[in-house]
């Protein structure tokens, strides 16, 4: 196993009384894309300004291709940041900006104009470093930051919500273009966002935080599939959620939960071991429950409910209803299938639904 | 009915009376020195002629000044002294002729009125009325700077360093003097006022490396001398008679060369409205119980015939102390400055205060 | 009612207009024929460019000028250096009360007169006075030392009344610099001094600019300072033309003299921008 480019082990950071970063470890394999996702507030932030050497940790270490880097001042560490709202130099142009890190290295001036003609033609923006910042595109800045960073060749470039002041359609686009310019420069990303979109889709691992710590550490499909605590199943990708008291529960992992309106909903808890009497809440994706117009399609579901469409959420391929259920009024969210065979469907119709227990992921409810 | 009539009626006609009562009462506004005008004898005459007093403070330079920016307008009555009064009254015609049938003259001490009246005639009309004299000369703190008798003696190596003086008109006159020069017989020849000023500046020049500052306000005059930083220096006989009253080491000397007597006058501008209030003015100070008042104030004595009597005994001791019988008659009186020559002694005056 | 609107424009800036006409662009058209009229005799004057020539050959005038000069860019030079640390130490280090309050603290000579202000430095500086009495108490010196009426205390307190008005542009630009574009600084393997030269001085040189025309200009003006802690060798401009207009009643040398030390002045300004590459515009805003 090679070193991980970035490591940090046990971090902490506390603010008087408040700690922003609880115990934190993980470790980030060299060329990987790694992501920190979490609300705002969580803490990303904070370790994301540790790593640049911008805060001192309380306790614990960071290690950068294993060597501890916590005696190195920001502007001696091999990583590198780009800005929330990017932070190019508004008085110098183009190529001064790209330029910036390596006159610091004291690089000859021939040396550091190939380089920044190189970084150019490598974000495909050739011959723009005569320009002033203010005459690009919000994209092309985003490039240049990126570049600006990516010449002095770091271990690891941090990214700290850079797509966050783009509009909605650039960010889609950036969102590929980041991906592979990682791809092209062949470093490591650390990326940190709030948007669970940006995470899934450029990640090859994420980590989730909350209130300090992370809950779970794994690739995409593992936080969506296999969310390992409430706070992933609810915060990764969405989901509907009943909260009750567990009623049955199977050595298999197979449990009942009924909750206070007296709805029986069966679940499966994958060995989290939730005893009955115990507080639990069950999450189900609207993708899993499946909907048809005759009961006796849905035979084989463990849960069955009958329910009138509410509204039509139309969005293309992930268009959606809101159905209320006839037994208790609960709306429930689900995902309409392709197949065009309920294209007709109309506000007020009466439907069947259900789902399996499988896909219902049960999570004791922890004391808050 | 009837009653409310009645009563308007009378109410109106107390009114009309009222103003009829102040009917010749006016504003007077008084261009002059500190202390000439001292609120004791303001009060008094504003109870006697119902007139009320505004004061202004200001100097010879800022009087003219004021006047002729306005064109002689904004002021009743100034008090410039007698030497600045014919020359500018001919460049810029900021003074009227004085009514002498208007003041009584029965309360000046004759021979100086006859003396200002001569010096500010123009074109055969009189100009200024004497009210305040006084002179110029050294105070000197006599126990660290007995040397120092005379203007050039502020010079001397004894008090190098601890020397303060004005750089104005009256330093290179009385240094004329000391250097065994007469400026006023020059007034009349360009030429040879101008090889006079010449020497003093050649003169001054050489002694500024005496000079601790040039001193520009009374008060700093005063901090300067009562704190010891300086003990020898050039300025008006009251204001070493104030200092002596604090510390009786330091007093006014007449110099050797003769102390440099003024006279500040009484004249009206050219634009000034208040005329009665100003001759009212100028004939209730002269009475000598109220002259008296001022002297006190102003520390100097005035034109006003048998005022001494009435003043503090302490001040009459100074005053002797300072001029025996024979510096009285070396007193050189300034005459009135021909036009022009204001020009000639700033220009070196400049020199000076820039040479190094 | 586009006429109506552009009346309501020509009645929103009559004031504006009434005072730059009425305060300040008649009395110099006034001053300028004064300064063009040349004595002949007793009350009688005649066109001339008289007394720019005395500007000219009378070597004092231009000596001194070019003095006030020297010592108003030294002045603002040394406002500049001790003025750019405090205004970054507010911009971007102080935070919450403690700006405001530090913010506050340059204000506070402004609430007493210029008067009081200088005497309060005499008091200090003088022979017999505080800094003086303390030398000796602390057995530094042997005898009085005077402080006062020289140059360098003359520029003292040029400085000191300056200050405020170098510290607000510069906090003002220097609070507008983003605090990632340090940041990036430094993560971009800056130092402090790299920082200082190519970031935080590029950014704040319009205030940099604005704050030195204002304290230039101030003190260049000012006649209260250097009068009363220059002492015996501090002649300044703003002297000779006072002395001109009021000691020697010559108004045509003194609107000569106010005159040239508008033109000579504007000139300065105009170079020291164009030197360091800023624009009015740019500085104004």
């Amino acid at each position: 196993m090679t070193t991980a480019d970035l490591e940090c082990l046990e971090l902490s950071k506390r603010f008087g009384d408040f700690t922003a970063v609880d115990q934190v470890s993980f470790s980030v394999p060299s060329g990987t894309f790694f992501s920190i996702l979490g609300p705002s507030g969580c803490g990303k932030t904070t370790i994301m300004r540790m790593v640049a050497g911008f805060l001192d940790p309380s306790s614990g270490d960071i290690q950068i291709k294993g060597k501890s880097v916590l005696d190195v001042a920001p502007n001696k560490r091999p990583v590198n940041m780009v800005f929330q709202h990017l932070a190019l130099f508004p008085m110098m142009n183009i190529a001064d900006n790209i330029g910036y890190g390596l006159r610091r290295q004291g690089l000859a001036k021939s040396e550091i104009a190939r380089k920044v003609d190189e970084a150019l033609d490598r974000i495909g923006l050739p011959g723009i470093g005569k320009r002033k910042v203010e005459e690009l595109s919000g994209g092309q800045k985003q490039r240049v930051a990126i570049a600006r960073c990516m010449v002095l060749e770091p271990d690891v470039l941090l990214l700290d919500e850079p797509l966050g002041a783009l509009d909605l359609k650039l960010r889609e686009h950036m969102k590929i273009e980041l991906k592979s310019l990682q791809a092209a420069f062949d470093t490591t990303f650390v990326y940190i966002t709030h948007d669970q979109s940006e995470a899934l889709v450029m990640s090859d691992q994420i980590a989730v935080m909350n209130k300090g710590r992370f809950e779970q550490v794994g690739s995409g499909r593992d936080l969506y599939y296999r969310p390992q605590t409430a706070f992933v199943a609810g915060f990764v990708g969405e989901s509907n959620r009943w909260r009750g008291k567990v009623t049955r529960s199977d050595a298999g992992g197979a449990l009942q939960l009924t909750t206070e309106a007296g709805l029986v909903v069966t679940g499966a808890d994958n060995g989290r071991g939730l005893a009955v009497g115990a507080e639990a809440q069950i999450f189900v994706r609207p993708e899993a429950i499946r909907i048809s117009r005759k009961q006796d399609e849905l035979a084989h579901f463990e849960n069955r409910m009958v329910g009138k469409v509410q509204s039509l959420l139309f969005n293309g391929a992930a268009s959606r209803a809101i159905l209320r259920s006839e037994a208790n009024g609960d709306d429930i969210e689900v995902t309409l299938p392709q197949s065009g065979e309920f294209a007709d469907l109309t506000r007020g119709d009466d439907l069947h639904f259900g789902w399996s227990g499988e896909q219902a992921n049960a999570f004791a409810v922890e004391a808050d | 009915m009837l009653k409310q009539t009645l009563r308007t009626v009378l109410v109106l006609s107390a009114a009309s009376l009222g103003i009829a009562g102040t009917a010749n009462a006016e504003t007077l506004r008084l261009l002059t020195w500190g202390g000439y005008a001292p609120e004791n004898v303001v009060e008094m005459f504003e109870k006697e002629t119902g007139h009320t007093v505004e004061v202004t403070l200001s100097n010879n330079e800022e009087m003219i000044a004021k006047l002729r920016a306005t064109g002689g307008r904004g002021f009743d009555l100034a008090q410039p002294s007698q030497d600045r009064i014919a020359g500018p009254q001919q460049e810029f015609g900021i003074y009227k002729p004085i009514d002498l049938s208007k003041i009584d003259a029965s309360q000046f001490i004759s021979s100086m009125l006859e003396a200002t009246k001569g010096n500010t005639t123009v074109d055969g009309e009189v100009y200024g009325v004497p009210h305040v004299w006084g002179t110029s000369g050294l105070v000197v703190d006599t126990s660290m700077a007995g040397s120092v008798k005379d203007y050039t003696d502020l010079c001397g190596g004894d008090v190098a360093g601890k020397v303060t003086y004005r750089l104005k008109r009256p330093t290179l006159i009385g240094f004329a003097f000391a250097m065994g020069l007469d400026p006023f017989a020059a007034y009349g020849d360009e030429a040879a006022y101008k090889a006079i000023i010449d020497q003093v500046e050649a003169k001054l020049v050489e002694c500024k490396s005496n000079v601790k500052t040039y001193w520009s306000g009374g008060d700093e005059l005063m901090n300067l001398m009562r704190s010891g930083e300086t003990v020898a220096s050039m300025a008006w006989d009251t204001g070493g008679w104030k200092l002596n009253a604090d510390n009786s080491n330091i007093t006014f000397v007449a110099p050797a060369s003769g102390a440099l007597g003024w006279i500040d006058t009484f004249v009206l501008p050219a634009k000034s409205r208040a005329e009665g209030a100003a001759y009212d003015w100028i004939n209730f100070v002269m009475r000598p119980e109220i002259a008296a008042m001022i002297t006190d104030a102003a520390g100097n004595f005035t034109a006003s015939k048998g005022a001494d009597e009435h003043v503090s005994a302490a001040l009459k001791a100074r005053y002797q102390a300072s001029f025996p019988p024979a510096d009285v008659d070396n007193i050189k009186w300034y005459p009135p400055v021909p036009a022009g020559l204001e020009a000639l002694e700033g220009a070196a005056l400049d020199r000076v205060k820039a040479a190094n | 009612m586009r006429a109506g609107a552009k009346l309501g424009l020509i009645l929103l800036l009559m004031p504006l207009l009434l005072w730059l006409g009425l305060l300040i662009i008649v009395p110099h058209i006034d001053m300028f024929l004064v300064s063009i009229r040349e004595r002949i005799g007793v009350g009688r004057y005649q066109i001339s460019p008289a007394n720019y020539l005395t500007f000219f050959t009378e070597p004092l005038y231009l000596v001194t000028f070019m003095r006030t000069a020297l010592m108003s860019i030294l002045t603002t030079a040394i406002t500049l250096v001790i003025g750019f640390p405090v205004a970054f130490y507010i911009a971007k280090v102080a935070k919450g009360r403690l700006q405001s309050s530090l913010f506050l603290l340059c204000l506070v000579p402004f609430w007493v007169s210029e008067l009081v202000r200088t005497f309060g430095w005499m008091i200090l500086l003088r022979e017999t006075g505080i800094f003086s009495s303390f030398l000796q108490w602390l057995g530094l010196v042997d005898g009085p030392v005077e402080m006062l009426y020289n140059d360098v205390a003359m520029i003292v307190g040029l400085v000191y009344t300056s200050m405020l008005f170098m510290v607000v542009p510069l906090v003002t630009t220097m609070e507008s610099l983003d605090d990632s574009v340090i940041e990036a600084g430094y993560d971009l393997g800056g130092s402090n001094l790299s920082i200082l030269r190519e970031i935080v001085i590029p950014h704040a040189m319009p205030g940099i600019a604005s704050g030195s025309i204002v304290v230039f200009m101030l003190s260049l003006g000012n006649y209260l300072t250097p009068t009363m802690l220059g002492g015996k060798d501090s002649l300044w401009f703003t002297e000779l033309i006072y002395s001109q207009f009021i000691v020697r009643f010559n108004w045509e040398l003194g609107a000569a003299f106010g005159f040239m030390l508008l033109i000579l002045s504007s000139i300065i300004v105009w170079a020291m921008l164009k030197v360091t590459g800023q624009t009015l515009e740019k500085t104004m805003t």
